[in-house]
């Protein structure tokens, strides 16, 4: 069962072709790739899919519970309203705010006291807000934040910075998660518990995700499915075994790596 | 949990009952003269400015020049109003209707403009506090150049303390809530804020229309209580103004808005004998102190009980070391 379908996605930047007639397809609990050398275009298609670029032409549409959603045309906002959370590939937390209100920001779309409430700090304002408190250290915990929720997101390490950005995604409640770079800067330690971690919130959440990654033990290792990006086209899709034997694909981006190692 | 709720607000209604009566105490026993209730009276103002400016600029980080613009239609609306029906209840209906008149305004003028960013956006507000000064410099009801002159005085202490302390805790009240927390995210990272599902236009525009709601009152407060309005009372300069204390007291902390107000006031107060250096030495200050802490007084924090313990424990610690 589909859960997005990605039909001839375009994004032109004046002359420069970043995505161009890029079709994709995720089906409910996948866990795919996105790959391709540096400036292929794969962060400008996470941009397209969660609005906060337009596309030049194409359709974006996330299917759900049996109703299905044009996203091309929507605001950001609305879009995660719509389920779909992500990660940035420099991460954008919230960096003068503490562990625990990055989390809770993430929640409010679902919040149901009203603005008297906030107010006048009534009992339902004080009843949901401890809610939000005790929601928001189960998920802290799941990546063990939890004992740091007053830290300020900018005093956290890196890694746990990458971690807390997860965090916030999954605080959206989404159906479609998609990751850019979750890795990028870990040492090998680092990225091969993360894999597990990706592999766990997945199945626990229900959750299908889209993965942008460099490190290639973890595409390979976690992804079902992969698209290959290159020039902003996609030039290959296939399971780990095939892009890896896949011609075009070394010749554009494997090829890359075996002539640095 | 539910009890520390209630220790706490039973701690702050305490402050705010003993401030009360304390001020209305001095104010009966004459220690209060006119010209020191004078100096007050401009203090509980600039704090509903200054706090509910910041609510915009500090906290949902959208630069707004045209505050003054706001406080002007509450002014006027409240002493039209309070001309024709002299009373009490008068300056009351006043009162709200400048203040929700003000808001309609802020929601018609942010709407549009809230979209711009940064230098833009003060512009664009800049334009309108000078549109609306110029629409009461010619409307027929406003009397022109010339202004209005109110001659009730209906502003006493316990209105003064009723709407700024209610501006204050209805502000700190709203920070504190999801709905602040989602116009804190605005200012620190737009594009990660609708990434998590907030809808950053709302949002602005709520701060936006709730702050122009308050400068309303204050507004109205000021034409009730010094008698005499004209449009050039609330040009670009009283915008400036406003955003001195905010940016004074920090970007971000309601304490800071309260004690810049305070600070700021006492300071051209004091000045005042000597009025050839009164604005050279005002801005020197102000030079200064923006060097040594450019984050203004407070920077985002808040005045707190654990903050005093911080400091003490600071400063028990230096004397420990001096000895
Ligand atoms: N806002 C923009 N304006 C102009 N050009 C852009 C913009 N965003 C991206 N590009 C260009 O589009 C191309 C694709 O960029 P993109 O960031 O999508 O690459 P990427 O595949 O994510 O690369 P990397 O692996 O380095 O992150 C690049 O040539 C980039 O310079
Ligand atoms: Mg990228």
């Amino acid at each position: 069962m589909p859960i997005l379908k990605v039909n001839k996605l375009t994004k032109a930047f004046g002359g420069l072709m970043a995505v161009s007639n890029v079709n994709l397809e995720l089906n409910q609990g996948e866990l795919v790739g996105l790959i391709g050398p540096n400036g292929a275009g794969k962060t400008t298609v996470f941009n397209l899919l969660t609005g906060i670029y337009v596309p030049t032409s194409g359709t974006i549409t996330l299917f759900q519970d049996n109703n299905q959603t044009q996203l091309q045309c929507l605001k950001p906002y609305t879009i995660c309203k719509a389920g779909v959370a992500r990660t940035f590939q420099n991460i954008r937390l919230f960096k003068d705010l503490t562990v625990l209100d990055n989390v809770r920001i993430a929640m409010h779309k679902n919040l149901d006291y009203g603005l008297f409430a906030s107010l006048f700090h009534t009992k339902a304002y004080s009843e949901e807000e401890n809610q939000l408190i005790e929601k928001s250290l189960e998920l802290l915990k799941i990546l063990k934040l939890h004992h740091k929720k007053d830290e300020l997101a900018r005093n956290l390490p890196y890694g746990e910075q990458r971690h807390l950005e997860i965090v916030r995604a999954l605080a959206a409640n989404p159906s479609l998660l998609l990751l850019d770079e979750p890795a990028a800067g870990m040492n090998p330690a680092e990225t091969a518990n993360l894999t597990e971690m990706i592999g766990w919130i997945r199945k626990n959440f229900n959750l299908t995700i889209l993965l942008i990654e460099h490190d290639m033990s973890l595409v390979m290792k976690i992804c079902e499915r992969i698209y290959v990006l290159d020039y902003g086209m996609v030039i290959a899709e296939g399971t780990p075994s095939e892009i890896k034997a896949n011609k075009r694909v070394i010749e554009a981006y494997l090829g890359e790596e075996v002539n640095h190692a | 949990m539910q009890k520390l709720l209630g220790s706490n607000f039973l701690k702050k209604a305490i402050f705010l009952a003993a401030t009360f009566g304390l001020v209305q105490l001095l104010i009966v026993t004459g220690v209060i003269n006119p010209f020191i209730m004078d100096t007050l009276t401009t203090i509980c103002i600039n704090i509903i400015l200054a706090v509910s400016l910041n609510l915009i600029t500090g906290f949902t980080g959208q630069f707004s020049l045209g505050h003054a613009g706001f406080m002007s239609i509450g002014a006027y609306t409240c002493t039209i109003i309070t001309l024709r029906v002299p009373t009490t209840l008068g300056f009351i209906t006043g009162l709200l209707a400048g203040a929700i008149l003000a808001a309609l305004v802020g929601a018609v003028v942010g709407l549009p403009t809230l979209r711009l960013r940064g230098d833009y956006l003060a512009i664009a507000t800049l334009g309108m506090a000078e549109i609306i000064r110029i629409i009461f410099l010619n409307l027929d009801i406003t009397n022109g150049a010339a202004g209005l002159f109110n001659n009730n005085q209906y502003v006493n202490w316990f209105w003064l303390f009723l709407f700024t302390a209610g501006t204050v805790v209805l502000i700190s009240n709203f920070i504190k809530s999801s709905h602040g927390r989602a116009c804190i995210s605005i200012r620190e990272d737009e594009i990660a804020a609708e990434a998590v599902g907030i809808n950053s236009t709302k949002y602005k525009v709520t701060a936006f229309v709730m702050g122009a709601f308050f400068a309303g009152i204050a507004g109205s407060m000021h034409s009730s209580y010094f008698y005499f309005i004209k449009p050039d009372l609330f040009g670009f300069l009283k915008s400036i103004n406003i955003l001195v204390i905010v940016v004074f007291g920090g970007l971000g902390s309601i304490s800071g808005s309260i004690i810049a107000a305070i600070l700021l006031a006492l300071i051209s107060t004091s000045l005042q004998s000597i009025p050839e250096l009164q604005m050279v030495i005002y801005a020197a200050m102000l030079i200064t102190i923006m060097l040594f802490r450019p984050q203004g007084l407070m920077g985002s924090k808040e005045l707190s009980l654990s903050l005093f313990k911080k400091w003490s424990s600071l400063i028990h610690r230096k004397n420990g070391g001096e000895a």
